[in-house]
């Protein structure tokens, strides 16, 4: 069964229950018969409307007759006699209860079926708003690397050899944070578990964290636990990068100096 | 004599008088107008209107990445620090670098950090480049993490743009690898030492470890067939896949709706 809509439902029963109180002191169902002058009465149409409607469509009739019978100058004499005319011929027969020929069923309230959550949104154009923006930052960001490439080189050390273990090896700055695991834990564990295990509960994060607000108030839990995540790793790579010496022994750079490479 | 040289225009007034008219004519051919649609800034006659702000977008490519209108918060720097845009950028900026130091290139043990070198001391700009592909590499890095961070403090992940952190982490991911990949190929201590330390690391992969080991190092130790291996992951393979990537990423962007709303 196809849901119909509370509110309509109850319409229903309410113009069923009143239809119903109506015809019962007439005796029958004799909607059909009344005269279209007494349902005219009983309309709900406001009398003004339905007057000019009325007048309308006389016109529109007098206005073809009388173009049918004396051509262009007959618009100025479509006059009431031809009107009636026209609509005793061949105008639109009143058929209808309330002698109209159309009949309102009922009114949709597009509120209360369609789901409205289109609010008008503050939008502004693209170009320039947007563009000059990315544009400016392109451009900033080119400008800050062409400097630092013309001031700072790139390391280049000796040709690799298998021979010569430097100490410390050490990995990309970003994998530090992974081999400062390894002084803690079993390989498998800081080398594939954990990395592992953080990326898959990072991709997780949408599907495991169901609260709809994105108020930083109603997210203090999520995000304080992110926030420590974040910081751990950018501890750990800290440390890997600045301060770990020799053996990957912890040292201080103020002391022993530095042992990192980008 | 006197009034012929009046009436003559000398050379320099003749081309100055074409000169001035060459932006015209140049705007008004054929060839211009079928390069930059109705709507472009180049065209002639443009006007700052709100229909042709609609067609600069509509009409050009840029309409692949953005819609003719953005949510007035969207263009605000301090919401996005437009670092999901720089990533983007830095990328392109890595493309470009990458490719003119493939010119200089062969990735033979006998050879890269020959040509490295020759690159940064015989080649103009080679050093300068390298720098740069260097530099921008980290910072690209830097600001994908960024973003991620941004994101998840904006909640942007939540409905209905939880996809796309999927496809934001594997980019993460993709990064990672695409910056760990190129860190091998100069082939000197620093390379050759960082890649042993993490390529040990994933050797201890359960189950499959020493598998994972010989795929990666293409051998049981790194080599010449490392390099080769490691070359085409950087320079093709991985690119490859973290465009496509990036294609779902930036579609998802606009069909979730643009870019999450203000908090």
């Amino acid at each position: 069964m196809t849901e119909i809509p509370e509110h309509l439902r109850k319409r229903a029963e309410e113009a069923r229950k009143k239809a119903e109180a109506e015809s019962a002191p007439a005796g029958d169902a004799a909607g059909a018969e009344q005269t279209p002058e007494q349902s005219e009465a009983e309309s709900r149409i406001p009398a003004h409307l339905l007057e000019r409607s009325k007048a309308a469509k006389a016109k529109a009739a007098g206005g073809d007759a009388a173009a049918a019978s004396g051509g262009g100058g007959g618009t100025a004499v479509a006059t009431a006699p031809a009107a009636a005319a026209a609509v005793a011929d061949g105008g639109p027969l009143p058929t209808g209860p309330g002698g109209h020929t159309q009949r309102l069923l009922t009114v949709v309230k597009a509120g209360s079926i369609q789901d409205v959550r289109a609010t008008p949104l503050d939008k502004v154009h693209t170009w320039p708003h947007l563009l000059v923006v990315e544009f400016v930052a392109a451009l900033a960001v080119t400008a800050f690397l062409l400097f630092f490439s013309i001031f700072v080189n790139a390391p280049l050390l000796e040709l690799a050899n298998f021979n010569e273990t430097p100490n410390p090896s050490k990995a990309p700055w970003y994998f530090l944070g992974l081999q400062e695991l390894l002084t803690m834990f079993h390989p498998m564990v800081a080398g594939v578990t954990i990395p592992g295990m953080g990326m898959f509960a990072l991709m997780l994060a949408p599907y495991t964290d169901r609260n709809p607000s994105n108020k930083p108030t109603d997210r203090k839990y999520v995000i304080s636990l992110m926030t420590m995540f974040l910081m751990f790793w950018a501890v750990l790579v800290i440390i890997g990068s600045f301060f770990r010496g020799p053996g990957f022994n912890f040292v201080f750079p103020w002391n022993a100096g530095l042992f990192f490479e980008l | 004599m006197a009034s012929t040289t009046e009436d003559k225009p000398s050379l320099g007034e003749r081309l100055q008088k074409s000169m001035q008219g060459l932006p015209d004519t140049v705007q008004g051919s054929q060839a211009w107008n079928s390069i930059f649609r109705p709507g472009s800034i180049f065209r002639k006659g443009y006007t700052d209107s709100p229909r042709n702000r609609s067609y600069v977008v509509m009409n050009s490519v840029l309409y692949h990445l953005h819609p003719v209108k953005v949510k007035r918060h969207a263009v605000k720097v301090s919401y996005t620090l437009c670092l999901g845009g720089l990533s983007f950028f830095l990328f392109i900026l890595l493309t470009v670098t990458g490719i003119f130091l493939m010119f200089f290139y062969r990735p033979t043990a006998a050879q890269a950090w020959d040509d490295i070198y020759n690159l940064q001391t015989g080649v103009t700009f080679g050093l300068l480049v390298r720098n740069m592909h260097r530099w921008a590499a980290h910072l690209m890095v830097l600001s994908v993490f960024l973003h991620m961070a941004r994101v998840f403090y904006h909640g942007a992940y939540k409905p209905p743009r939880e996809f796309n952190w999927v496809i934001g982490v594997i980019l993460l991911t993709l990064t990672l690898l695409l910056s760990f990949t190129g860190y091998l190929l100069p082939w000197d201590q620093l390379a050759l030492w960082a890649v042993a330390v993490g390529t040990n690391m994933m050797g201890y992969t359960p189950v499959f470890g020493d598998q994972v080991r010989f795929v990666l190092l293409g051998g049981v130790e790194i080599g010449s067939d490392t390099l080769i291996r490691w070359y085409v992951l950087h320079v093709l393979m991985l690119p490859f896949v973290i465009v496509i990537f990036m294609a779902i990423h930036f579609w998802r962007v606009r069909k979730d709706g643009g870019i999450s709303g203000p908090l």
